[in-house]
C-alpha cells in the first residue's frame, strides 16, 4: 500500500537515497533537513504513515525529534525508524529510548529499507 | 542521468560543503574557539561523509572516516581533550580525509594516509592490527556471530518452531504493531496463531496503556533462526519472547539454551551513553544559527538567463523613460512617477538577482589554511594564517577564478615573503610569521589583500633584476611603488633558484592578467624589514559595469570606472607634439601620452581639435598613465555588458558592448587593449619613418 513517508537527515545524499528507494516502491516522500525543520514539516503535512530519521543532526538530532513527536504531536503513534552507521546495541537502546518504533542501519539497499519498514506499518 | 549517478554527484558536493565545515571547525578548534556545537559539527561532518561513502561502497574512504569518527566522538564526549598535538592530528586528517574524498571521485589513486591513521588509531586506543575499520566495526556487532553459527548448523528437516510472544506495554508506546510481526511471520512459513487472553482484566479495569495480550505461535517450514530474530529484531527490549526449535528429544537441551541472546542488545557503553543524553537534553533549545538557512539548488544557466532578462528589462525601461520624456512629458506628471517608481523597482530587482549568483568567497578562503600548512612543513618556516571577512559576497564566477591567483599570492608570501625562523628572531621578530588574507567591499568592488610580516621587497634588487632581463633601462628613474610593480611584468622573477613553490611555471604576470581578465587590479605595497601586501580589487559581478559614457564624433563608448583617474579640459598650450605623430599631454608638471579616440578607432567625424573637448586620464596595466580625448562626457552609469565575442568577434580594443537608453549599442572600450593598440600604431609608423616610407 502506497504510504506518505516523512525522512528527516541532515544528509542530502542520504535524502536523495530514501527517495529514490521509497518512491521506486511507490511511496510518497516528504522530506526535512533536520529535526526542527520536521517538527515544522509534520505541522503542515498532518498524520503521516512512518516516519525515517537521521541521529546526528544539527540544531535538533534525531533522538530529540523522536521524544518530541512521541510527547506532544498528531504523529504520536506513527512508527519512527532511526538511520543508524553504527550496529552499536548504544546506539540503537538510546533512540529506542527516545521512542524508536525500530532501525535501518547504513548503508542499506532497497530490500532492507521496505522490510523494515513493513514490520512498523500495515 | 541514471538516479543513482545523480546521487552519488550530489554526494560530491556534499562531501565539498562538509569538508569545508569540517575545517572550518577544525580551524576553531586550533584556535582554542571551539565549543561542543562546533566540535559536534564537525563529526556530524565525517559521519555524514562516511555514511554517504558506505551508500556508494568507498571501502577506503569509509575506513579512513571510521577511525576519524571515533576520536572525534572521543573529543566530543570529553574523553580526549582537543590540546594542540591533538588537533594537528586532526587538522591533518582532515586534509587526508579531503584526498580519500577526491580519490574515490576520479575512481582511482591511491591516497598516503599511513601515519595520520596509525596517530588517529593511537588516539583512539584502538590497536593498530584493527587497521581494517570496517571489520573493527563489525567486531562490535554482537549478533554476527551467532547468526554465522546458525547458518552453519545443517538443518536436517523443515523446521518447526515454537515462539512465545508477550508484548510489553512499552511496545505500544514506541508504536510497534504485533499484528504486523505475525504478519511478517506469515511470510517465513506457515503459521499457527493463538491468542492468550488469560491477562485480560474485568473491562473496568481495562487500562490502555497497559499490555494484557500475548500469543503463542507455531512457525513450520523455517530453516533459519536468523529470518525469526529479525522479525523481532525492533521489540526484543519491550516483550517476553521465547523462540524455541521443535526438534526431537535428543537435541533439545543444546538449542534450549538460546533464549535468543543474538538480539539482546549488550549493555550501553557506560562511558558514552551520559554525554550523549546530555545533548539531547540540550539540542532543542540551543538556537545554533550555525548553517541551517534554507537553500534550493538552481542551474545557474537559469539563473543567469535572469540575470539577462532583467538587464533587458532595465535597458527598455531607460529607452521608455528616454521616449516619454521627448514627448514632452515632466517627471512629475503622472506617467513620469509612474516611470521613477519602475526605475526605482527595477533596480532593486537587479540587484536581487545578482545576489542570486553571490557567495561568500569563503569557499575560497576555507582552502587557503590547508596550503598554508603544506607549505610551512615545505619550506620549515613556522606560519600563522589569519583569515578575515570570509562572509564577503562576491559573484559566483568571480569566486571560481580567485583560487588560482590567491594560491599564488600566498605560495608567494611564504616563499618569498616570509623569512626562515633563524632570520626572523635574529630580527627580533617573533618566530612564528603572520600571513592574514582578508576581503572586504570597498565602494562597490571588493578588495582582497594577502598580507605577510615578511622582509618585504628588496627593492635594489627588483631593480637589478629589471635591469637585467632589460624589462626597464638602467637610467630609468621610478618610485618605489613603481619599483615593486615591476616584478608583475612578465619573464621577471627574482628567485635565484626556482623553488617548487613559487616557481610552478606561472608568474606573477599570470596572476596578474587572471585578475585583469575579471576587471579588477592588483597592486602591491611593502616596506623593507616590515613586510608586503598584495591588494586585489574586483567587481562584484561581471554582469554590470560602471563606466563614464562618452561621445566621439557621432559613437558613444564606455571607459570603465575602474580605470579612470580623472577628466580635465586641457589647454591649448599643454599638448606638446612628440615623435612624428604622437602627442603628449602635461598634466601638473608631468607628461603623458596623449591619444585621440576618434583617431584610434577611425571615428569619422570625431572633433580634430583636441583642446576643445575633453581628456580622460586613465591608468593601464604596465604601462601607466595615458591621456584619451574625446569629443565630451555624457554622463556616468551602469551598465549591462553584452558580450562581443558571443554576439560578434572578438575585436582588439573593444571588451564588449550595451545598449544604451536611447536604444543604440555602445561599445565598451578595454583600456588595456587600446594602449597597447596605439603604443603598436606608433612603433609601426616610426619603424615606416626609419626606412623612408
Amino acid at each position: 500500500m502506497a504510504k506518505t513517508i516523512l525522512t528527516v537527515d541532515d544528509s542530502r545524499t542520504m535524502r536523495d537515497m530514501l527517495r529514490l528507494a521509497l518512491s521506486d516502491a511507490g511511496h510518497t516522500v516528504i522530506q526535512a533537513d533536520d529535526g526542527i525543520h520536521g517538527v515544522e514539516v509534520l505541522e503542515t503535512a498532518g498524520l503521516v504513515d512512518v516516519i525515517i530519521t537521521d541521529i546526528n543532526m544539527p540544531r535538533m538530532d534525531g533522538y530529540g525529534f523522536i521524544e518530541h513527536v512521541r510527547r506532544r504531536s498528531l504523529n504520536r503513534m506513527t512508527p519512527i525508524l532511526v538511520l543508524t552507521t553504527e550496529s552499536e546495541p548504544a546506539k540503537k537502546r538510546l533512540a529506542r529510548d527516545a521512542g524508536a518504533t525500530g532501525w535501518i542501519v547504513k548503508p542499506f539497499n532497497p530490500d532492507k529499507l521496505l522490510a523494515a519498514i513493513r514490520r512498523v506499518s500495515p | 542521468m541514471d538516479p543513482m549517478e545523480a546521487i552519488r554527484q550530489t554526494y560530491f558536493q556534499e562531501c565539498d560543503e562538509l569538508l569545508l565545515a569540517m575545517e572550518e571547525g577544525l580551524i576553531a578548534m586550533e584556535d582554542g574557539e571551539a565549543d561542543g556545537e562546533v566540535i559536534n559539527a564537525v563529526f556530524r561532518a565525517v559521519h555524514s561523509i562516511k555514511g554517504g561513502g558506505g551508500a556508494f561502497g568507498y571501502e577506503v574512504l569509509v575506513g579512513f572516516a571510521h577511525v576519524f569518527e571515533t576520536v572525534l566522538d572521543h573529543v566530543r564526549s570529553g574523553k580526549l581533550a582537543p590540546n594542540g598535538d591533538v588537533v594537528k592530528v586532526l587538522l591533518r586528517a582532515g586534509d587526508v580525509l579531503s584526498d580519500h574524498v577526491t580519490a574515490a571521485r576520479n575512481g582511482a589513486g591511491e591516497v598516503q594516509d599511513g601515519d595520520v591513521k596509525e596517530e588517529l588509531n593511537a588516539l583512539s586506543g584502538i590497536s593498530p592490527d584493527g587497521d581494517d575499520a570496517a571489520a573493527a566495526e563489525m567486531e562490535g556487532v554482537v549478533f554476527t556471530p551467532i547468526h554465522v553459527e546458525i547458518d552453519d548448523a545443517p538443518g536436517p528437516a523443515p523446521g518447526t518452531w515454537r515462539i512465545r510472544f508477550a508484548p510489553h506495554p512499552g511496545l505500544y508506546a514506541k508504536a510497534n504493531e504485533p499484528f504486523l510481526l505475525l504478519r511478517e511471520l506469515g511470510r517465513l512459513g506457515s503459521v499457527e496463531v493463538r491468542a492468550d487472553l488469560s491477562g485480560m482484566p474485568e473491562l473496568a479495569a481495562l487500562d490502555s496503556d497497559q499490555a494484557y495480550l500475548a500469543w503463542d505461535i507455531v512457525l513450520r517450514g523455517c530453516n533459519d533462526r536468523a529470518k525469526i530474530d529479525e522479525v523481532f529484531e525492533f521489540v526484543t527490549d519491550d516483550c517476553e519472547l521465547d523462540i524455541r526449535e521443535d526438534v526431537p528429544l535428543a537435541a533439545l537441551e543444546i538449542v534450549t539454551q538460546t533464549p535468543s541472546p543474538a538480539i539482546q542488545p549488550a549493555d550501553p557503553t557506560p562511558a558514552e551513553s551520559p554525554p550523549t543524553e546530555k545533548k539531547t537534553a540540550g539540542a532543542p533549545q540551543a538556537p545554533a544559527e550555525a548553517a541551517t538557512k534554507q537553500t534550493i539548488r538552481v542551474d545557474l544557466d537559469k539563473v543567469d538567463r535572469l540575470v539577462n532578462l532583467v538587464g533587458e528589462l532595465v535597458i527598455t525601461q531607460a529607452m521608455l523613460t528616454q521616449r516619454v520624456m521627448e514627448c514632452g512629458q515632466a517627471r512629475s506628471s503622472t506617467i513620469g512617477a509612474g516611470l521613477n517608481e519602475l526605475e526605482h523597482l527595477l533596480r532593486e530587482l537587479q540587484e536581487s538577482v545578482m545576489a542570486i549568483r553571490t557567495q561568500p568567497v569563503k569557499s575560497v578562503f576555507q582552502r587557503m589554511p590547508r596550503l598554508v600548512r603544506e607549505l610551512a612543513a615545505q619550506t620549515n618556516k613556522q606560519v600563522h594564517l589569519t583569515l578575515d571577512g570570509e562572509a564577503t559576497e562576491v559573484d559566483k564566477t568571480v569566486i571560481e577564478r580567485l583560487g588560482e591567483p590567491l594560491t599564488h599570492m600566498i605560495r608567494n608570501a611564504i616563499d618569498h615573503g616570509l623569512e626562515t625562523t633563524e632570520e626572523r628572531l635574529s630580527a627580533g621578530k617573533p618566530a612564528e610569521g603572520k600571513v592574514t588574507l582578508s576581503a572586504e567591499h570597498r565602494g562597490g568592488r571588493i578588495v582582497i589583500e594577502v598580507t605577510d610580516d615578511g622582509r618585504g621587497i628588496d627593492r635594489a634588487r627588483v631593480r637589478a633584476k629589471a635591469v637585467e632581463k632589460g624589462l626597464i633601462s638602467p637610467s630609468a628613474s621610478l618610485s618605489d611603488e613603481e619599483t615593486d610593480n615591476l616584478i608583475f611584468l612578465p619573464g621577471f622573477s627574482t628567485a635565484n633558484q626556482v623553488s617548487n613553490i613559487s616557481g610552478r611555471g606561472v608568474g606573477l604576470d599570470v596572476v596578474r592578467r587572471n585578475i585583469v581578465d575579471l576587471g579588477g587590479r592588483i597592486v602591491i605595497g611593502s616596506v623593507a624589514g616590515k613586510g608586503s601586501r598584495f591588494s586585489l580589487t574586483l567587481p562584484l559581478t561581471l554582469a554590470v559595469l560602471d563606466g563614464m559614457v562618452v561621445a566621439v564624433g557621432n559613437q558613444t563608448f564606455v571607459l570603465p570606472l575602474t580605470h579612470i583617474i580623472e577628466s580635465l579640459r586641457p589647454k591649448e598650450s599643454d599638448i606638446r607634439p612628440f615623435g612624428s605623430n604622437g602627442r603628449l599631454l602635461n598634466v601638473r608638471g608631468g607628461y603623458v601620452p596623449l591619444v585621440s579616440v576618434g583617431d584610434l578607432l577611425g571615428v569619422e567625424d570625431a572633433a580634430e581639435d583636441l583642446a576643445a573637448g575633453v581628456v580622460i586620464l586613465v591608468e593601464s596595466e604596465g604601462v601607466g598613465r595615458t591621456a584619451f580625448a574625446v569629443d565630451s562626457i555624457i554622463g556616468q552609469r551602469q551598465v549591462v555588458i553584452k558580450s562581443f565575442e558571443s554576439n560578434f568577434r572578438h575585436i582588439e580594443g573593444i571588451a564588449a558592448a550595451t545598449i544604451l537608453g536611447d536604444g543604440r549599442v555602445a561599445l565598451i572600450l578595454d583600456i588595456d587593449g587600446l594602449v597597447a593598440r596605439c603604443r603598436e600604431k606608433s612603433r609601426s609608423s616610426e619603424m615606416q619613418q626609419a626606412i623612408g616610407a
